[in-house]
């Protein structure tokens, strides 16, 4: 079957079968910076905004996303435009391997984006469904911090 | 003083990664791709008399079942360890003695991931199921064989006896300990035991392979040893290796788990013998099952000491749960004796026996700390148990007793990695300092006070608090044993490509040798094109383990960037119109030195210098390759000092504060080193309290998800600070020796002491589960 959705801003028609979850799909057709930490809804490796709202794309059924608006990292930022939040992960070392990057970042941008001074006990919660190794958290931590009190001084959105 | 180290440098990689622009294993897709599944073992212990594939094999989209029926049974290890390796040749890629529950019985090769999955279930397999070793106590005694005529052979000459289900035998003696043992006036003895543990680095093992236009096999994994991934595969699919190239992308965290050569075979038979990519990924739960752990260990310390504390006497008797494979058996044992034993290194009469046994459990392998966490969790104890019987202060009497620069430790000589060791001096160390600033910024003192059983806090209260500390070191590479190298070229824009076998997994060794050569050539990072690892164009690594890539590969830049110096500092010369000793290099220019009678200040860029020795004059390209091993591996140090609150009621500690100090030489890179010592700190306490393997009673493993396994999350960490207290190792890069391992180890000892403090009684078990702890606070003391 074939659905229709729009993806980082552009109309996309795929080819699917009806068991596939959404990430098998985004990852099948190129959306590799989603990526697939567990498959069973518990790492958040695969968080993308559906409609804005963060969800694990292993455990959504492809199917159902027909003409809902999905976001991953790249349609938050790129590599030649990042998103501040991105750009204050990477000053704060708050990557080390990057696997969990993505995750953490939809996480992190959908925390500001509806609250832009989160308290730390928001902070940890917004990040609870995320795991890192490497991290030990601290500095992804610090990154979401440093990046709401940038947010409210530039007066401005998570955009 | 430094330009370019000690400085929080953003990753040359960090943009990449947050906007999930790097490629992974898994993110490469190819044309015609096979799919590859594998059915793993639902036994502990079995042979398989027969597959029957004839069902799957004529389901639509499926191409290939692999199996021991038609994969030549050569034996190799797993372990992917220099060459040739003191892991024993135990292992088949498929044989017919399933040996633990998740063991590899065949592989499905399919048009999809679907069918190759749906594939597996039509493969029937007539098992014949035979009795399983399931406590590793018993393993030794037993009269199940787990290696039974298999041909199992250790590579190196070292002890191993399959009879009796010994894959590894450790046994050193430094003065005469049964002696001074008894003849002490106080004496110790206690046994531990630390648990099987998960990696979980965050991307699950995966290897691609395809054939390239040439007909040679190009395999992308991920691996923390490339070089060693290519060799056992040349041994195993019998194709030289001249015909294999091996490509690290992106890797998404190891930790040792990556250090194993597990699926590159297999995808590499497929795409031989079928000429098309092929793919391989496990699923979270073949990660937790079948890939590698930690090894889970008992160890039984003994000390004799005096009524002032001086210890005489210490014995530390290991067993190691290898599982049904030896992959890092002996290694992993060795280094509970030589990471732990030399810290206390006045001791006279030292004493370390360890045996690696069989079982059919998960199979234990290279992980963070690699035996010294498993040590340190007892080690530290005892000490403390010294401390308190002597009415010492523990932060004094490390400060008295341990390992100092100048000194040595005859440990160093008499462990080594399956042969002797390398006696080497301590020249680098901040301990003392480490001890002062860690006990200043933890209240060390002031909470001692505060704090302890009969306090008027803890007395009577539901809620004890209490406050420990750990002592720690580990090791900077395997002396003689480990060598790195390095590739540096000029390009003519005044960049420069440096090509290491060096392996970023997630690290940041990338940035780290960058700014190495930074530093040596006075130039910025980003003046560098770092390319890891890819065997076709990067020279020889050992690889990312053994706390080895900021020293030792770190050291083969270093010297690389120096010969580079020297040539552009020739050609500058010659450009200028002067002589070499006038010369000196600064800030991507050489000039004429301030010093330099000579008229002619000129200078010329170092731009300039590669498009002239390209096009102009006595033409030549800037390159350099330089390798480099190390004749000592200097130990890293750290302590760890821990608050925690103990619920009597509900049996839950929970960390309050954790302050550790390290000494790891020059941090190259701060904000990295940090890091690193965060996440291992986090790591440590998760492992501490939580991580553990539940089993049936067949052997399978139960809390196989994330979600069961209960690994930290963000929610649940504790304050915690690091402090990076410079010490300068002369042999490493700029001062530097190692911080990845060393910071997991601090965990389990600090905590148990803090519990020690905080209601008298002891913890020997890990995980510290409530359950555990209700059962150690009902115990008599």
């Amino acid at each position: 079957m074939k659905i229709s959705f729009n993806i980082n801003n552009q109309n996309r028609e795929l080819e699917l079968n009806p068991n596939q979850t959404l990430l098998t799909v985004l990852r099948n057709n190129g959306f590799t910076e989603v990526k697939c930490g567990c498959n069973e809804g518990e790492c958040g490796a695969c968080l993308v905004l559906l409609d804005d709202k963060a969800v694990n794309s292993c455990q959504v059924l492809a199917m159902s996303v027909q003409n809902k608006k999905i976001k991953t990292v790249k349609g938050i930022g790129t590599l030649h435009n990042p998103n501040l939040i991105q750009k204050i992960f990477a000053g704060t070392g708050a990557d080390q391997c990057g696997f969990c990057s993505p995750g953490m970042i939809v996480a992190s941008y959908s925390l500001l984006k509806e609250n832009s001074s989160p308290s730390d006990s928001e902070i940890l919660e917004g990040l609870d469904g995320n795991l890192c190794r490497c991290t030990g958290y601290i500095k992804i931590i610090e990154a979401v911090r440093r990046s709401s009190s940038v947010l409210l001084k530039n007066n401005v959105e998570a955009e | 003083m430094f330009k370019y180290i000690k400085k929080p440098i953003e990753k040359i990689d960090g943009l990449a990664l947050v906007t999930g622009n790097e490629k992974y294993t898994d993110d490469f897709y190819f044309e015609n791709m096979l799919h590859i599944s594998i059915l793993h073992s639902g036994y502990a212990h079995a042979k398989i008399e027969d597959i029957d594939d004839s069902t799957a094999l004529r389901m639509p989209g499926v191409v290939d079942v692999l199996s021991y029926k038609n994969v030549k049974q050569i034996l190799y290890t797993t372990a992917g360890q220099g060459y040739p390796e003191p892991s024993p040749y135990d292992t088949v890629l498929f044989g017919n003695v399933m040996r633990f529950v998740g063991d590899n019985v065949c592989a499905v090769a399919a048009e999809t991931k679907e069918i190759a999955d749906s594939a597996l279930k039509k493969i029937k397999v007539k098992y014949k199921r035979l009795k399983p070793i399931l406590h590793f106590e018993e393993s030794e005694n037993s009269k199940i064989i787990i290696h039974k005529d298999d041909g199992a052979f250790p590579k190196i000459p070292v002890y191993y006896d399959a009879s009796k289900n010994l894959a590894a035998k450790v046994e050193a003696e430094v003065g005469n300990f049964e002696e001074a043992f008894q003849n002490s006036e106080n004496k110790i003895e206690q046994t531990f035991f630390t648990q099987y543990a998960s990696h979980c680095a965050l991307e699950p093992h995966a290897a691609v392979s395809y054939i390239d236009t040439r007909g040679r096999l190009v395999i992308i994994s991920t691996t923390q040893v490339p070089f060693h991934v290519r060799r056992i595969v040349s041994h195993i699919a019998e194709i030289p290796i001249s015909k294999i190239r091996v490509i690290k992308p992106r890797i998404g965290g190891g930790f040792g788990g990556k250090q194993e050569v597990l699926l590159e075979p297999i995808v590499a038979l497929v795409t031989w013998k079928t000429k098309r990519p092929a793919k391989l990924v496990y699923s979270r739960k073949e990660v937790f099952k079948s890939s590698r752990t930690r090894h889970e260990y008992r160890t039984i310390f003994k000390v004799g000491f005096q009524k002032d504390g001086k210890i005489n006497a210490m014995h530390l008797d290991a067993l190691e749960n290898s599982g049904a494979y030896g992959s890092h058996a002996l290694t992993v044992l060795s280094n509970a004796g030589s990471k732990t034993l030399p810290l206390l290194n006045k001791i006279e009469n030292l004493k370390f026996t360890g045996k690696g046994v069989y079982t059919n459990l998960p199979c234990g392998g290279a992980y963070r700390g690699y035996g010294a966490t498993e040590a340190y969790f007892g080690f530290g104890q005892v000490v403390d148990m010294v401390c308190e019987a002597s009415g010492n202060d523990i932060i004094e009497y490390y400060k008295k007793w341990a390992i100092k620069s100048g000194e040595t430790s005859p440990i160093f000589k008499a462990l080594g990695e399956g042969k002797e060791g390398v006696a080497m001096t301590v020249t680098s160390t901040s301990l003392n300092e480490c001890l002062e600033v860690g006990a200043r910024e933890s209240g060390w003192y002031e909470k001692k006070k505060l704090y302890g059983v009969n306090s008027t806090l803890n007395k009577n209260n539901r809620y004890k608090r209490g406050i420990g500390m750990a002592d720690l070191m580990q090791g900077s590479a395997i002396p003689e044993i480990d060598m790195a190298s390095a590739y540096i070229k000029m390009n003519d824009d005044g960049s420069f490509n440096l090509n290491v076998g060096a392996t970023d997994l997630g690290t940041g060794s990338d940035t780290i040798l960058a700014q190495i050569a930074s530093e040596v050539l006075d130039t910025p990072v980003d003046k560098f094109i770092v390319t890891s690892s890819d065997t076709d164009f990067t020279p020889f690594d050992t690889g990312a383990y053994a706390s080895s890539t900021t020293y030792l590969s770190g050291q083969a830049v270093l010297k690389c960037a120096k010969q580079i110096k020297e040539q552009i500092l020739k050609v500058g010369a010659e450009m200028l119109g002067v002589s070499l000793d006038e010369v000196d290099i600064l800030d991507s220019n050489v000039v004429v030195k301030p010093s330099s009678n000579n008229e002619n200040k000129g200078e010329v860029s170092y731009q300039d210098i590669c498009s002239y020795s390209f096009y102009q004059n006595n033409q030549f390209q800037i390159q350099a390759a330089v390798s480099h091993v190390s004749p000592k591996s200097p130990p890293p140090f750290a302590v760890h000092f821990v608050e925690i609150e103990v619920d009597t009621f509900t049996g839950i500690i929970k960390v309050l504060n954790y302050v550790a100090t390290v000494d790891c030489g020059t941090p190259i890179n701060t904000t990295l080193a940090e890091g690193q010592a965060e996440g291992a700190i986090v790591n440590g306490i998760s492992y501490a309290l939580f991580e553990n393997y539940y089993f049936s009673n067949h052997g399978k493993m139960l809390n196989d998800t994330f979600g069961k396994y209960g690994m930290y999350t963000a929610a649940d960490i504790p304050p915690i600070k690091v402090h990076l207290i410079d010490s300068y190792e002369e042999t490493g890069p700029f001062g530097a020796k190692s911080i990845s391992e060393i910071n997991i180890n601090g965990a389990l000892p600090a905590i148990a002491n803090a519990f020690y403090n905080a209601t008298g009684k002891r913890l020997y078990k890990a995980p510290f589960s409530p359950e555990y702890v209700l059962k150690i606070l009902k115990s008599n003391p």
